[in-house]
């Protein structure tokens, strides 16, 4: 098992660096740099910046610098021949951002807190309905209901998360005259993180929760109902059933217990459907998360905000596939001890 | 146990006694029978390939009826110009924000054919708004296949043929509504999905090409490339599609022109959606190459090129034809959602994730609710395409 472990961190070490290499090529990518267009617009409305910062700036990331040198210094900071001076995502520092004129680091940190909030919670949703659901419908199968939930659930497929957030939106709007949007009380925007803060965010936080979710939900409730439907028309089942067992007995012993896998084992492609879904969503509701700011931070190529958000949110997915690859492990023997990898 | 015991116990008996007589059944003997099959069987035993899928796909009502509705949807896109009752640019300054209007047909109990009423139009000052009220005296008949604003057909030939009219000049004809410069959202919704429906299919066909060819790669070869593939899958696959696809529109250069962002984002869209097809091809050219009839032919000295294209592609070509149906609604939601966050398609150009850019103010969306109707056809079109896929990949398997 520990074996197994260590090497899942090691492949999960060149995957990040990969990404975060993409990822920089393409917040690199569009022409100029932001100080210069910074700079050129600043100089039209007759303003300045102050030199020395810009000196600094450019000097700390480097923007004279060749490409692979920009690149180095963003992941692994500044090095004065060994000895380390400053910077580098690697070690926690965010680099600067040049619209807000702070680190990055200072203007995101509440954001990504409740992104990672936002996230596990539209997972514990997706668990949480998918599960009685998908068992009924299977056990239940061609019944009324399982009808009903197959419909809703292919237009939940249908329905991007971020048309049912306008469409709640606009119904909220009509029949209770509010907006749903924002994760807390407008009181507690801007304040340090308190019981009373952390209780807010959880009253407002179903609605977004249930937008990012619903899609998920729906794909994991056909998965699982597939995958027990496989599971129950198997001979042990009959054989079990023939040998008398309670019916509630036969279900939960081996069936249901097996066509839970794919609760662990799609964390891998759940978690970047929800933060997809998260990005457009929270900006419809104007979540204070992730989404938002990427967009405008894209817009006004603020390289580093951006590149931040996007590596965070790679961050997220990929620790999330590890996560769910250990417990997989843990689960199911057969993955551990390198038996049937090969496919 | 007790049958067998018995039965050896009177072979006993009998074989002390008398013989049996020899028996012979009376019936006409027929060693061909079995394997005789009457004429209806037979058309399926001899059909081809294709032939199996068409009928097995025919069982699949619903697959059937969207596939229908998404022909008649392509076919519609071919004459938008003709069926939309305005140009899609027209404004119409008189009629801001109009809501939808009723088709009527019977006015004061007699019937005159279908007709809306002339609109009455004032501002509420109090509330701010514009309120359109119909005259209810006054119905101007639809005209149908007659002239009105004039456009040019696939950009070659004038014409100013339309299957619906306004009225005349003062009435308008809004069934859906107009939006903020009154535009009539039917006309806008009709080119919307010119552009939509496109979209879908060349962000397709880019990333069938991709996945064909590394998928193809990997699958034949195995070994590194086979590896290579794998991690770069892998690693494309955990960054979430809709930031990367966002920072890959941001890319694009602001001065382009908005054809050229057209075939930008097509290309983003499909530059990422690729894996999905790749690891499909990958798999099943790695099972097919085991298959018997695959080793039949590398036996009897058939060589690479023949052994995939003649007998490993049809048998794996109906199962990416079902796979790229699943992933087109994919691209068309990636488009809506790029546009309507306004990184998409840039506004001259309609799609409807650019209608939808509009209803992204939840007051305008309260107060003129018939801008969100774009979203009906995109889901209507989402639905379409992954039950036309549930089926045609039900139907790619026809032997099983």
């Amino acid at each position: 098992m520990l074996r197994y472990f260590l090497q899942r961190v090691l492949v999960m070490v060149p995957t990040l660096l990969i990404i975060s290499f993409l990822i920089f090529v393409i917040i690199q990518a569009p022409p100029g740099d932001f100080l210069e267009t910074t700079l050129a617009e600043l100089q039209a409305r007759g303003e300045s910046m102050d030199q020395n910062q810009i000196e600094s700036l450019r000097a700390l990331y480097g923007l004279d610098q060749p490409f692979h040198v920009q690149y180095l210094r963003w992941l692994f900071g500044q090095w004065d021949g060994l000895s380390y001076v400053k910077g580098g995502l690697i070690f926690g520092d965010l680099g600067y951002s040049f619209e807000y004129n702070q680190p990055v680091a200072d203007i995101v940190g509440d954001r990504l807190a409740l992104t990672v909030i936002v996230s596990i919670a539209s997972i514990l949703f997706v668990w949480i309905v998918s599960f009685p659901i998908a068992v009924y419908s299977a056990t239940h199968q061609y019944g009324l209901f399982d009808y009903i939930f197959t419909f809703v659930g292919y237009l939940g497929l249908a329905t991007p998360s971020f048309l049912i957030a306008l469409i709640l939106l606009y119904f909220a709007n009509i029949w209770f005259g509010t907006s749903i949007g924002g994760l807390m009380d407008p009181v507690y925007v801007g304040q340090p993180w308190s019981a009373a803060k952390f209780w807010s965010i959880m009253e407002h936080m179903w609605v977004p929760v249930l937008v990012i979710g619903l899609p998920g939900t729906a794909g994991m409730i056909r998965r699982l109902r597939a995958n027990l439907l496989d599971e129950l028309n198997k001979q042990y089942v009959t054989t079990g059933r023939a040998k008398g067992l309670p019916p509630l007995k036969l279900l939960v012993r081996y069936p249901l217990r097996i066509s839970l896998n794919p609760f662990i084992a799609d964390i891998g492609s759940l978690l970047p459907e929800l933060i997809s879904g998260s990005v457009i969503v929270s900006v419809v509701m104007s979540l204070p998360i992730t989404g938002p700011m990427l967009l405008t931070a894209l817009r006004s190529q603020d390289m580093y905000l951006a590149g931040s958000f996007l590596m965070f949110m790679a961050f997220l997915t990929v620790i999330g596939v590890f996560i769910s690859d250990i417990l997989l492990a843990l689960l199911d023997p057969r993955i551990r001890l390198g038996a049937g990898a090969e496919k | 146990m007790t049958d067998i015991g018995q039965q050896s116990g009177s072979n006993g008996n009998s074989r002390g006694g008398s013989l049996l007589p020899h028996f012979v059944n009376p019936r006409p003997f027929d060693p061909y029978d079995v394997e005789k099959v009457n004429p209806a069987l037979e058309k399926i035993y001899m059909a081809s390939q294709w032939r199996m899928m068409w009928l097995r796909f025919r069982r699949h009502r619903v697959a059937v009826f969207c596939g229908i509705v998404l022909l008649a949807m392509y076919a519609a896109i071919l004459c938008v110009e003709f069926l939309a009752p305005y140009n899609q640019h027209s404004r119409n300054v008189d009629y801001i924000y109009t809501p939808p209007q009723d088709v009527h047909f019977f006015h004061e109990g007699s019937f005159i054919g279908p007709f809306v009423y002339g609109l009455d139009y004032r501002l509420d000052m109090e509330n701010l708004e514009r309120v359109y009220t119909e005259r209810t005296d006054d119905p101007r008949p639809i005209r149908f296949f007659c002239a009105g604003d004039s456009y040019k057909f696939w950009n070659l030939i004038e014409g100013n043929l339309h299957l619906v009219c306004p009225p005349d000049s003062e009435t308008p004809l809004f069934l859906l509504g107009s939006d903020r410069l009154g535009r009539d959202m039917l006309s806008r919704i009709l080119y919307g999905m010119r552009i939509s429906l496109t979209i879908g299919l060349i962000g397709v066909a880019v990333s069938f090409a991709l996945g064909i060819v590394f998928g193809g790669l990997a699958g034949y070869y195995g070994g590194w490339i086979d590896d290579l593939l794998q991690r770069t899958i892998e690693v494309l696959r955990s960054i979430p599609h809709l930031p990367l696809w966002l920072a890959l529109a941001a890319i694009l250069p602001v001065d382009w022109s908005p054809m050229l962002v057209f075939f930008g984002i097509t290309i983003i869209l499909g530059l990422i959606d690729w894996t999905g097809l790749a690891r499909a091809v990958r798999s099943r050219l790695l099972s097919l190459r085991e298959e018997d009839f695959c080793v039949a032919a590398q036996l009897m000295g058939a060589k690479p090129g023949r052994i995939i294209f003649r007998h490993l592609m049809p048998s794996f070509m109906s199962h990416l034809i079902a796979s790229a149906t699943l992933a087109i609604p994919g691209m068309i939601l990636g488009e809506t959602a790029l546009s309507f966050l306004g990184l998409g398609i840039r506004p001259p150009i309609t799609s409807w994730g650019v209608l939808l850019n509009e209803a992204q103010n939840i007051n305008v969306v309260a107060l003129y609710p018939w801008l969100m109707l774009p979203i009906l056809p995109v889901i209507v079109v989402v639905l379409a395409f992954n039950f036309l896929g549930d089926g045609l990949r039900d139907a790619a398997d026809p032997y099983r």
